[in-house]
């Protein structure tokens, strides 16, 4: 029959028009500013640094090591070292870095800085509302406005987080087993040592069996 | 001689001449379509508003679109130069002459004219109406027969080229 | 009674009552003159408002259509979002094209407007409601409408620009082609009426046998009529599934590709406007102008029941609108030459047989059968015809 095929899909519009009407579960757009989607997980924009403890400059995990600057596909990273040292989180000296840019409209959220980082230092963020009537200036992150802290990256990804939390922690403990091993070695060889201060001369030359280095 | 008739005078005038006069085709085409619109107005003006509304239809709405397309097609840089050869000029100006000479001799010796003061003209579509149906009904019944034929044709036209597609 | 007589007649000649009583106060030489302004600006004021609302609704409509909410973030329910719009249209920069021809590209948004407008000049709006009662006011119609074409050309060939001048041919080709069917659908009442006056047609429609009215739509013929000139309506306006001359897809926005800010609001208020009058006009044709459908409705005034009409048939152009794809460029020519024509044609003579028949149940089954028949078999011989083939393109090899 000519024009059933109409009839057909005016039926269907009809019934689409009338049940957005009757069903809610039909419209399913969400009215942005005021409703928001929950995000998944693995979502992902533009990167963050992290820092522990309460100071973001002195929890700063970054030691300017320059990887990520170098790996970024399109050169969106910019930093400077900086002269003087300060401890990280396990305790050693290390060089920071005293600029740490990241121009944002530059930067196409690939993560591969993240990948790349030994440090865990840098990681994906999910804050998108970035929009800003300062073309230039806004969107260029600097340290301060990069420094994120650790709890703010196990909010947003809790799984990813405890996973480098628990690696953090593994590798501190064995510093640590480490710095007492050699504590112990230490204080036995100090201990001996002091028992037979004659024959020092020939334990001198050797070194403790648990040194790390 | 009414204001209005002079205003639709200057406006037909004014369009013809900018229809020979402007040097883009188009923009010619244009204007040839504002001097037909002055037409009709002065036929409305007149009170023939059959005659006045079949004008813009015809050619304003037609022939104007016809002569568009017409340009468009053969569009190219060279035709669309004016003639400049003097010899054009003067075929131009002895037609225009000529024309004008019959057309004035016709309206000067018709009965038309003789009247200083034209009747009220009342030519409403009922009367026209009557007048085709009763004494021009041949006419009317030939040229109906003629348009139709030639409607049918071309649709007929339009699908053999695409029997011969296949 | 007598009372509620009065209340009601008065109710429905308000706006009659109104300027006749707002021009009494001026000197009789100036009341020709201002009758004509008021009724312009009324005209414009109404049906300017009308595009308004229209767009809300065809906004709303089609996305409740898709399941989405369509606008509604200003004002309660997105009621201001015509004004938005409007205000965001004027505030645009104007921009025309660097090589375009400036008074052509000026004056097309103009010319398609005023042209678009003149039409209202002869549609019965409601009782006593028309601006001129010309005697050849369906023609009058069918001229203004013409200009539209002329419009359209110079907005695509002043623009210089690839996708305006495609748009245009389109346009041009499709409204030529639909005029004809759109003027062959119309002439079977300007048959039956014996009139091109539109006040008559409406007059002739507006009596009542028992509670049913006369309208031209309820006889197998107009019905026939009323459906062809629908389809006709819908492409001479440009609407989806005629909307080629703007096909998105394929030439950006058509003919007005090149037009920016308030020049292409005028453009879409044009093409609205032109889609009213037209709709407008297929309401006085057909479907009894301003007249109430049972004759008990009578009391309710009659520009209330024109415009209900309007807007009924502005909703199903929506509606069409959310359900129909867009067609091909030789789909929509034989669908006009192979289809429309034929039916147009043969309606003129079902209409004829109707006139000479006598009333009664034979002339409805025959005149109906010769309506029905053809349709169905030339629908299915077109639909049959087509075999499904590599296409081969006519002009590119």
């Amino acid at each position: 029959m000519v024009g059933e095929g109409i009839l057909k899909g005016l039926a269907e519009t009809a019934r689409n028009f009338f049940g957005s009407y009757v069903s809610k579960d039909r419209l399913t757009t969400v009215q942005y500013p005021e409703q928001r989607e929950p995000q998944i997980e693995a979502t992902r924009d533009f990167p963050f640094l992290v820092y522990d403890g309460a100071d973001w400059q002195q929890g700063m995990r970054c030691v300017a090591c320059q990887i990520c600057e170098k790996e970024c596909p399109p050169k969106c990273i910019f930093i400077e070292k900086s002269k003087d040292k300060k401890p990280d989180a396990f305790g050693k000296m290390q060089i920071y870095p005293a600029t740490f840019n990241i121009d944002i409209s530059v930067c196409m959220s690939c993560q591969i800085c993240v990948e790349v980082c030994p440090f865990d230092a840098i990681k994906m963020d999910v804050e998108y509302h970035q929009s800003s009537d300062d073309r230039f200036g806004a969107l260029l992150l600097n340290k301060q406005r990069l420094s994120k802290s650790n709890e703010y990256y196990n909010a947003i990804h809790p799984t990813e987080a405890s996973a480098v939390d628990a690696q953090r922690a593994e590798e501190l403990a064995k510093l640590e087993a480490k710095a007492k091993a050699a504590a112990e070695v230490k204080a036995a060889a100090e201990a001996k040592a002091a028992a037979d201060a004659n024959p020092a001369l020939n334990a001198s030359p050797q070194q403790p069996a648990g040194d790390p280095q | 001689m009414t204001t209005s008739f002079m205003i639709l005078a200057v406006l037909t005038v004014a369009g013809t001449a900018a229809a020979m006069g402007l040097r883009n085709a188009v923009h010619c085409v244009l204007a040839l379509a504002l001097g037909f619109a002055g037409i009709a107005m002065l036929y409305l003006q007149l009170g023939a508003q059959f005659v006045g509304f079949t004008q813009i239809l015809v050619y304003v709405g037609a022939v104007a679109i016809l002569a568009v397309f017409a340009i468009m097609m053969t569009h190219n840089d060279k035709s669309m130069a004016l003639p400049d050869s003097h010899s054009a000029w003067v075929a131009g100006c002895i037609v225009a002459v000529a024309v004008f000479a019959v057309l004035a001799r016709a309206i000067v010796s018709s009965s038309a004219s003789a009247q200083t003061q034209p009747p009220q003209p009342a030519a409403t579509v009922q009367q026209i109406g009557n007048a085709l149906m009763h004494r021009f009904v041949m006419p009317l019944e030939i040229m109906g027969l003629l348009l139709t034929a030639a409607l049918i044709g071309a649709v007929v036209i339009a699908m053999d080229r695409r029997e011969e597609m296949k | 009674m007598t009372h509620l007589a009065l209340m009601t007649q008065h109710l429905d000649q308000i706006f009659v009552l109104t300027s006749h009583w707002l021009l009494s106060y001026l000197p009789i030489a100036l009341q020709p003159l201002c009758s004509a302004i008021l009724s312009v600006a009324a005209i414009i004021i109404a049906f300017a408002t009308l595009f308004a609302l229209t767009t809300l609704l065809e906004r709303k409509g089609l996305g409740r259509m898709q399941n989405r909410y369509g606008p509604n973030r200003v004002g309660p329910c997105g009621l201001f979002q015509p004004l938005a719009d409007g205000v965001k249209s004027l505030t645009k920069e104007d921009i025309v094209p660097i090589r375009a021809d400036r008074a052509v590209h000026f004056m097309a948004p103009v010319l398609l407007v005023a042209a678009s407008f003149m039409g209202y000049a002869v549609l019965p709006i409601g009782r006593n409601m028309v601006m001129v009662d010309m005697n050849a006011g369906v023609l009058f119609f069918f001229a203004i409408g013409s200009l539209m074409e002329l419009a359209v050309f110079m907005a695509g060939w002043s623009s210089r620009s690839k996708y305006s001048l495609l748009g245009a041919m389109r346009a041009i080709a499709q409204m030529i082609s639909y005029e004809v069917p759109l003027v062959l659908a119309s002439v079977v009442v300007l048959m039956q009426a014996g009139s091109l006056s539109t006040v008559a047609i409406v007059n002739m429609q507006a009596t009542y046998s028992g509670i049913w009215p006369h309208w031209f739509v309820f006889t197998p013929w107009g019905f026939a009529g009323f459906a062809l000139f629908m389809i006709a309506a819908t492409a001479e306006s440009n609407r989806s599934p005629f909307d080629l001359p703007e096909g998105e897809s394929e030439i950006i926005a058509g003919y007005y590709t090149e037009y920016s800010g308030f020049k292409f609001a005028l453009f879409f208020l044009g093409e609205y406007i032109g889609m009213f009058a037209t709709s407008g006009m297929a309401i006085t044709l057909f479907l009894g102008g301003w007249s109430a459908p049972f004759s008990f409705l009578t009391w309710i005034p009659s520009y209330f029941w024109f415009f209900a009409k309007l807007l009924t048939i502005i909703s199903v152009f929506i509606w069409i609108r959310g359900t129909l794809p867009r067609l091909r460029m030789d789909q929509l020519m034989n669908l006009a030459w192979q289809f429309m024509l034929p039916m147009t044609l043969l309606n003129l003579l079902t209409t004829g047989i109707w006139h000479f028949m006598l009333p009664g149940f034979l002339r409805w089954i025959v005149c109906s059968t010769m309506v029905i028949v053809p349709c169905i078999l030339l629908g299915s011989g077109l639909k049959y015809k087509k075999k499904f083939q590599i296409r081969t393109y006519h002009f590119s090899q």
